[in-house]
């Protein structure tokens, strides 16, 4: 545990105003989910309750299903083929999968961003304003407007608004990745899912990125996938620790309060990965 | 030794490229020399602009042919573009896996068929078709346009698909994850994404129609008055060559050559626009 005793006490145990409280609102809630591809079953029986306003982490060894589960909750396992999904998941109590989901709509309100910046080819302006326009937001002072508040929540408004014209794969990755994130903040989205948002960025970067997870965490459910167990321990409140059992299929292992898990495991396997001793 | 063998075999593509590109400089060369003299003896502005071709009285005015190479190929590319980039976005986005073989060696089946066949279809179908239903003496602009327009579909669609194909996927998992609908994604981010590739295909549709020749002999009716609606025949610049330059000689042969100049800087100057959408666009 010495390993991640800096950043605990950073995080402050036991004072941390963000530690999930008994009763505290379920943004989102999986019910005995399974994932299939094909015949292969990726997930098994997840059942978890991730709790609103705040970051859960989903960590575990490669290849144990944190990308499959990250993508249960916008529905972006629908666009691979054969894939199957029993069980369901709630947003604010509906449920999300079923024939009378409208899944663009779940997708406004459930935001993703990629493990590797993906902004489209065009300007800095329109990648911003490519979800607002598509969801009927012509008037141009109204796109100012959101292209603006966006950027200045992931704090790149000052460096970027004379240069909205450019087009956004010229920036630095590290600054493409932010644009992503405000590129999904500008539909306004409840829940983010980011999986290894960091992992190609610089140090410098990945602070920043931190950073903003924590101040979107204060109006946004955030849900990250990370290797990185600094980070999980850095900005998670909640952290998820999944596995694949003797029959290869993904489970989650342990779910809690991150100061819980890594300070006191609940499970053997738990300890072993966190301490680095396999994965 | 090692060193040896790749200058040689750098020195051999390097010999294959040039006598590529010194083919294309001979045909050039000849074409020029063989059809400048008769452009200078009629006068570069009388031989583009003249209204009237009359070889057996020494005049040579190519200007209806001019302008029905245009309207035929503006016609193709309005009858294929819109089909063949439907069909593409068909084939990359939408088509089960069935379909998709299907229609794959289908399309390259049409790119394989003799032009003479499309002629003989055109004459058989489209011609009458034309003449029956909406006037006119059938063989003309329209029923040149609906021909070509079938025949530079492979290229548009191929080359379509394979831009639209070609995206990275991250293009479309971002524009869905913003919560575009699909079509919203192909039109609003996957298409723009592919644009160059689009304009490359429709560039190369165009050259395929301004080019072909045999085909469109059959069924344009080849007059060379001026027209005057899309149901008149034409003649093109193609059609032209095609039909006098096997029994022309002396100063008739030297128009058809010029005419071969005016086709020359007709295609160049359409590549020469059409890279300039490209890059001005992709700014
Ligand atoms: N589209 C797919 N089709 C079939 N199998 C898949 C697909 N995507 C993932 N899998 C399989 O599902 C399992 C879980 O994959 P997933 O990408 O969710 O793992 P992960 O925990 O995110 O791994 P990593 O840490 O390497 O990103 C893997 O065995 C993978 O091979
Ligand atoms: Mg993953």
């Amino acid at each position: 545990m010495l390993k991640y005793s800096v950043a605990l006490r950073r995080q402050g145990v036991g004072e941390n105003k963000r530690v999930e409280a008994p009763g505290q609102k379920a943004k989102l809630k999986t019910e005995s989910v399974d994932l299939f591809y094909g015949s292969y079953h990726a997930l098994r029986d997840i059942t978890m309750d991730i709790p609103a306003c705040a970051i859960t982490a989903i960590i575990g060894p490669s290849g144990c299903g944190k990308s499959s589960l990250l993508r249960l909750f916008n529905r972006a396992n629908d666009l691979i083929p054969g894939a199957r999904v029993e069980g369901q998941i709630y947003l604010d109590g509906e449920p999300i999968y079923g024939n009378a989901t409208d899944v663009v709509l779940l997708r406004r309100r459930v935001g993703m961003v990629f493990q590797k910046p993906n902004l489209f080819p065009m300007s800095i302006y329109d990648n911003l304003a490519m979800g607002p326009r598509r969801h009927g937001i012509r008037r141009r002072a109204q796109l100012d407007e959101i292209a603006e508040r966006s950027l200045r929540q992931v704090a790149l408004w000052d460096e970027l608004k004379d240069q909205l014209k450019k087009p956004g794969q010229e920036l630095p990755v590290g600054q493409q990745q932010r644009l992503c994130i405000a590129r999904a903040l500008a539909i306004q989205p409840e829940v983010i899912l980011m999986d290894e948002s960091c992992s190609a960025l610089d140090p410098a970067s990945t602070m920043k990125v931190e950073e903003l997870m924590e101040e979107l965490a204060q109006q946004y459910t955030i849900m990250i996938v990370t290797h990185n167990m600094e980070q999980a321990v850095r900005v998670s409140d909640m952290a998820a620790f999944m596995m694949i059992d003797e029959d290869k299929v993904g489970r989650l292992v342990e779910y809690a309060p991150t100061v819980e898990m890594f300070s006191r495991p609940a499970d053997k396997r738990t300890e072993d990965y966190i301490t680095g001793r396999f994965g | 030794m090692k060193k040896f063998k790749e200058k040689l075999s750098g020195l051999a593509f390097l010999v294959l490229a040039l006598s590529s590109i010194s083919v294309l400089l001979l045909i050039t060369v000849f074409i020029v020399v063989q059809g400048a003299s008769s452009i200078g003896r009629e006068g570069l502005l009388n031989f583009v602009f003249g209204m009237k071709w009359a070889p057996s009285q020494d005049i040579y005015g190519i200007f209806p042919m001019i302008v029905g190479t245009l309207s035929v190929t503006l016609g193709a590319a309005i009858v294929g573009v819109p089909i063949g980039l439907c069909t593409s976005i068909f084939l990359a986005e939408f088509a089960p896996p069935f379909l998709r073989n299907i229609f794959r060696p289908a399309i390259q089946l049409l790119a394989a068929i003799p032009s003479v066949v499309y002629g003989f279809v055109g004459i058989l179908f489209v011609v009458p078709f034309i003449r029956n239903f909406l006037g006119g003496p059938g063989l003309s602009i329209l029923a040149a346009s609906i021909v070509l327009g079938v025949m530079i579909l492979p290229t548009v669609i191929s080359i379509c698909e394979v831009s639209l194909l070609s995206l990275p996927r991250q293009y479309k998992e971002g524009a869905l994850a913003l919560g575009l609908t699909r079509w919203q994604s192909i039109l609003h981010v996957q298409l723009p994404a592919a644009k160059s590739g689009i304009v490359a295909a429709i560039i190369l549709g165009i050259g395929r129609a301004v080019g072909e020749t045999m085909a469109v002999i059959m069924v344009v009716g080849n007059a060379t008055a001026m027209p005057e609606s899309i149901l008149d025949s034409v003649r093109t610049l193609t059609t032209n060559i095609g039909i006098e330059m096997g029994y022309a000689f002396g100063e008739h042969q030297e128009a058809l050559f010029a005419t071969g100049i005016i086709l020359f800087v007709m295609i160049m100057i359409i590549n020469g626009l059409a890279q300039s959408v490209v890059r001005r666009k992709s700014k």
